[in-house]
């Protein structure tokens, strides 16, 4: 049964998200938080932060981390196939049909007009995270950390995995019962 | 026109140069996986990298036309350009092979930090340090919102993409309709003709 609704939640998500991984990092937190409930926004905010931090692909990195809390081993691999196995079916079964209308106008808008949809996804989710935020440690420190990594990551282009871990730093200090 | 020199399914070549190439494939998207910070479509200079200029399986054409039909799927970038290569130059095996290669080395690394952050969890300054980290991932989400809405605008044009970022919102939000239906609508109505003639987009 497990096995069957993560393959479920992350087939969804990787048939619906247009735009590579992050794209359907909104998608995803729909199946995790909202439909299945497997995890709170506190934990699936660990999920992305460790995924960033780490490289390679971050759909997969997601699929593992959830399969296998979830499922074990056994629910890693699930929740990996149902990432990649059907979007990369669909991509070599079409790809020479695709090439012959690459260039049609209609081909071309699909990933144009799903884009405002992921985009307002991750809005809400950002919201969400916010909330979260403020509910573990305050508004003050939630504007502070909140402000400090964004001078980091935009204004001075520092590499996030650099970011998170002194956040996890911050709160490591801040965190001691003195 | 295309290079018709590399042999789809290369699983037919014999002896030691089948082996040699899917090591070269798991070399190759092992390294893709492994540099490629932020997510799959940053890692997409590091396939160019490895797939046209080292080991040259493609073309710049070949894969320029790759790139663009991958990016037309749903899907996750890396594991698509990964398959689809692997497949073609190494066959069934090439595609399983470049697949793990890309995937797995991080996927494990992610397993084990997950697992030592939940181990832990009770203590107090651990607890503080996962608080910690929410804030930076709404940061992140924000600027990655924001990513997606100003291409919405660039390539819409801004009353488009705000039409169609408010409508879906309030659709989501105050209908609590599934994104999934949404998505679904949006394509049945690109791919709908009679819809489309009347309305120029």
């Amino acid at each position: 049964m497990i096995y069957w609704q993560l393959f479920l939640a992350f087939f969804i998500s990787g048939m619906l998200g247009y735009g590579g991984g992050p794209a359907t990092i909104p998608l995803v937190e729909n199946e995790v938080v909202g439909t299945y409930g497997w995890m709170d926004t506190q934990e699936f905010s660990e999920v992305v932060a460790i995924g960033n931090s780490l490289p390679g692909p971050i759909a997969t990195k997601m699929a593992a981390s959830i399969g296998y809390s979830e499922g074990g081993i056994l629910g890693a691999f699930v929740a990996i196939f149902a990432t990649v196995a059907p979007s990369l079916f669909l991509m070599i079964g079409l790809m020479a049909v695709l090439m012959k209308y690459k260039d049609h106008p209609k081909v071309k808008s699909i990933t144009k007009l799903i884009r405002p949809i992921i985009a307002i996804l991750l809005v809400f989710m950002t919201v969400q995270f916010v909330e979260t935020s403020v509910e573990g440690v305050g508004i003050l420190f939630t504007g502070i950390i909140a402000l400090a990594s964004y001078l980091m990551l935009q204004k001075w282009n520092w590499h996030p995995a650099f970011v998170i871990m002194i956040a996890l730093a911050f709160g490591a200090v801040t965190g001691i019962e003195w | 026109m295309k290079d018709n020199n590399i042999p789809l399914g290369g699983g037919k070549t014999p002896g030691l140069g089948k082996w040699k190439l899917q090591k070269d494939l798991f070399t190759a998207f092992c390294r893709v996986g492994l540099l490629g910070f932020g997510g799959g479509p940053a890692a997409i200079p590091i396939f160019h990298q490895e797939v046209v200029r080292n080991y040259k399986w493609m073309d710049e054409d070949e894969f320029g036309d790759t790139l663009a039909l991958a990016n037309t799927m749903p899907g996750p970038i890396a594991t698509k350009l990964a398959g689809y290569i692997g497949y073609k130059v190494g066959g069934k095996l090439g595609c399983l092979n470049a697949i793990l290669a890309c995937v797995l080395p991080t996927s494990l690394m992610m397993i084990v930090l997950i697992g030592i952050l939940q181990k832990y969890k009770d203590i107090s300054w651990v607890k503080n340090m996962s608080a910690s980290v929410v804030p930076v991932v709404a940061v992140m989400l924000g600027i990655l919102s924001w990513d997606f809405i100003k291409k919405s605008g660039d390539t819409l044009g801004w009353k488009k993409a705000l039409t169609m970022l408010v409508a879906a919102g309030l659709l989501m939000e105050a209908l609590n309709i599934h994104p999934a239906i949404i998505i679904v609508v949006v394509l049945i109505f690109i791919f709908f003709p009679i819809r489309r003639r009347g309305k120029k987009a």
